[in-house]
């Protein structure tokens, strides 16, 4: 590698860093702006324009705070663990391509890549809980590997599905593939596989589990303050806008838009747009169901992502398998992919279970009780 | 420090202690819950009390009678004027002493406003528990506009010290009519969208229902009464069984659960919330003017003798018994406080159950501390 190119990348890799940072820093204080629009209040109002300066006072904040070690950690462990929790996000980001070639290295198995990658993050969950010695931290870390091995399978799996229908596992190639309409309208199943699945995996609500504050009291970060702390935040808002990007990349044509005229420098500001603006999108729906949902038990995550989620991963990829290797047209897999959802819609909303349970409080008059 | 040794020694070497409380944000007050797990599961666990302990039964009896008042404010501080309803009856019934139609109608009402309020409170911290966020800001929404109606009543937001022996501390505030339709109005909508918002919420369900059941049976013996005794079937509620005031006069329902798990204790509040709505509206409608004290003596003497009164207040069944020996200090005062009874079913609700569950559960008794330990 000659000097020119190290010297490329380095400066591509500030770049990244200084945009990744932005992001987090906007996604902050456009979730405390979502949610109060949720939560009829007005949120951030104090700090600059609408609080627009807020996550920089956040900031100052967090990295002025004390550092505090607990005597009973295990030191080496507590402090390399917001380290291996942030560096692993931030990886993805090699390969994740913002327009055609606004990609800091495109990797051919690039797919391949980020599923690697992006299971490493846990390993720093459970360090943290084992490393603060404190009962909590212990359990939100156990709950994070149990998180882990039941939606990881069909996070995969959806990512498969994808792959299968670009034949390919470079981004770039299955954002091309999607030049007409996105994997969305093909594989709607996929979607909402990856989209669950990727909620668990951002442990955002509803599957907050490893680190819900009124159980296990912010699980692995519990004893964490100041900077380190602020190094689990960043990983967990990066991650947010992480998937958010994955799922438009993989089902909502990434920067395409359909019959997109320009060319050159004016087709990629188009395209950063385009891409801006989905993934904007995506991460409002996550921020809504933080507003709406409550957060579901760990056995209650585990059995609905054994017994939901791997199956229905599994027949996507066979549904989608058969389509393509008969030749049919794609909205045969459409068809079959919306009627798999419908299926599973049926069965959480008006399954037997849901049916017989409800309405078990009555109204006695008190005219009928008084003797 | 020697409690916890003593805790530990008792626990199963392989299950983990995990002390939740007195520093939990899930414990609702300075409460201590010694769970030991065995992974997520909670193998056993153990109550302690006592954090918030500030002798009120004994202060009582240093105090005068219009003095105490302000003492039962403090119990349960989040529905403070079915406390003070409650020790001026007793004082009342003690001393004989007639209360005017229209203070009778504006305790009822005013109760009735504290016990939404209450229920608004444990609406949006429930669904905290439950790992949501919004019904808090939902149920604090409608519980200020009720603080507001307060404050303009009594005074102060909550502390009111406004029930009196014999009546009430002032009359109500000109406009007071026209504010009560508009609160109403916007109570009734409030109620919906919070029922609404989380009651049938298919999550919610799954962590709610079968969660912390105890047959009736089991809930009588250990003295549970309000919500969660309704919750398992019992339509047992003071109001209605041994009227007081004039609880008589009105048509209202009774919401009765059948399983007497943590939906049903959280869906029969919900619905009582709409029975006091009903209740205030009926109050409202044949309210008389008058008088709103009887003429009793500044500083109260009580003759001797002793008496226990039953109240229904939020929580549940509000006794107190006092004993008067014809001096101008009650000689002593015992309260029995629904919190405390029903925290006694919380070994019996968390058989089989999980960590997260155990948030649930405690959140579904809806606890005082300031009860509690009094």
């Amino acid at each position: 590698m000659s000097l020119s190119q190290v010297t490329l990348y380095a400066l591509g890799g500030v770049a990244l860093l200084t945009f990744l940072s932005l992001i987090v820093l906007v996604l902050t204080w456009a979730e405390r702006k979502a949610l109060a629009r949720i939560q009829m209040r007005m949120g951030p109002m104090r700090v600059g324009f609408h609080g627009t300066l807020q996550p920089i006072a956040d900031g100052i904040k967090l990295f002025t705070k004390e550092d505090i070690l607990p005597s009973w950690a295990d030191k080496r462990i507590y402090w390399i663990a917001p380290v291996a929790v942030f560096v692993p996000s931030l990886l993805l980001w090699v390969t994740l391509p913002v327009a055609r070639d606004l990609v800091l290295r495109n990797l051919d198995l690039g797919l391949f890549y980020i599923t690697a990658i992006s299971v490493l993050s846990v390993m720093g969950l459970i360090m943290a809980g084992w490393g603060s010695a404190n009962k909590y931290a212990i359990l939100g870390g156990l709950r994070a590997a149990g998180q882990l091995v039941s939606y990881e399978i069909p996070f995969i799996m959806a990512i498969l599905g994808v792959a299968m229908l670009a034949q390919s596992l470079d981004l770039t190639v299955v954002v091309d593939g999607q030049a007409n309409y996105g994997y969305a309208l093909v594989q709607p199943l996929g979607l909402f596989l990856f989209l669950t699945a990727g909620l668990a995996e951002l442990g955002r609500t509803p599957f907050d589990i490893h680190h819900a504050e009124s159980e296990v009291v912010g699980g692995p970060f519990v004893e964490y303050s100041g900077a380190h702390w602020a190094a689990f935040f960043l990983a967990e808002y990066l991650n947010t806008f992480t998937v958010a990007a994955l799922t438009v990349l993989l089902f909502l044509g990434g920067w395409r838009w359909p019959a997109m005229p320009l060319d050159g420098v004016a087709h990629s500001t188009l395209s950063v747009v385009w891409f801006m603006v989905k993934t904007a999108l995506v991460i409002w729906v996550i921020f809504w169901i933080r507003g709406t949902y409550p957060r579901l038990r760990i056995d209650q995550l585990m059995s609905f992502g054994w017994k939901m989620l791997v199956p229905l991963s599994f027949l996507n990829i066979v549904v989608t398998g058969i389509v393509l290797f008969y030749g049919w047209p794609l909205w045969i897999l459409t068809v079959l992919s919306l009627v798999l959802l419908g299926g599973t819609v049926y069965v959480i909303f008006r399954g037997p279970r849901a049916k017989t349970e409800r309405g078990t409080v009555t109204v006695y008059s008190a005219s009928s009780l008084r003797r | 420090m020697q409690i916890q040794e003593q805790v530990t020694e008792r626990g199963d070497a392989l299950d983990l202690m995990v002390n939740m409380g007195p520093q939990h944000p899930s414990t609702h007050g300075v409460f201590r819950l010694v769970i030991w797990v065995d992974g997520e599961k909670i193998a056993r666990s153990e109550s302690h009390i006592g954090y918030l302990h500030r002798g009120s039964e004994k202060l009582c009896e240093g105090e005068q009678y219009a003095q105490i008042i302000t003492l039962f404010d403090r119990l349960d501080y989040v529905a403070n004027l079915n406390g003070e309803l409650a020790i001026c009856m007793a004082a009342e019934k003690l001393m004989e002493i007639e209360v005017p139609e229209r203070a009778e109608y504006i305790r009822v009402i005013l109760c009735e406003l504290n016990r939404i309020a209450s229920h608004m409170m444990f609406y949006g911290v429930y669904g905290l528990d439950a790992g949501a966020m919004t019904p808090v800001l939902y149920g604090f929404r409608e519980r200020e506009r009720i603080q507001d109606m307060f404050e303009s009543v009594t005074g102060a937001r909550m502390m009111h010290n406004y029930i009196r022996i014999g009546g009430v501390n002032e009359d109500l505030p000109d406009d007071f009519g026209a504010r009560m339709s508009t609160l109403l109005d916007q109570l009734e909508r409030g109620v919906e969208e919070c029922d609404e918002l989380l009651s049938q919420n298919e999550m919610f369900l799954a962590r709610t229902k079968g969660i912390g059941a105890i047959s009736a049976e089991e809930a009588i013996d250990l003295g549970v009464t309000g919500p969660p005794l309704r919750a398992c079937g019992v339509p047992e509620d003071v109001r209605i069984s041994e009227p007081y005031s004039i609880y008589d006069r009105f048509d209202f329902g009774i919401p009765v659960g059948t399983r007497g798990d943590c939906w049903d204790r959280y869906y029969v509040r919900v619905e009582e919330m709409r029975q006091s709505l009903s209740v205030i509206k009926q109050a409202m409608r044949d309210m008389p003017d008058g008088e709103i004290a009887a003429n009793v003596r500044r500083i109260a003497r009580p003759p001797k003798g002793e008496v226990y009164i039953r109240t229904e207040s939020p929580r549940g069944d509000f006794g107190v018994f006092l004993v008067s020996d014809g001096s101008d200090k009650p000689y002593r005062v015992k309260v029995r406080a629904p919190s405390f009874c029903n925290l006694q079913a919380l070994q019996a609700m968390l058989r089989d159950a999980y960590i997260a569950d155990a948030v649930l559960v405690l959140g579904s008794i809806d606890i005082v501390l300031g009860e509690v330990d009094r």
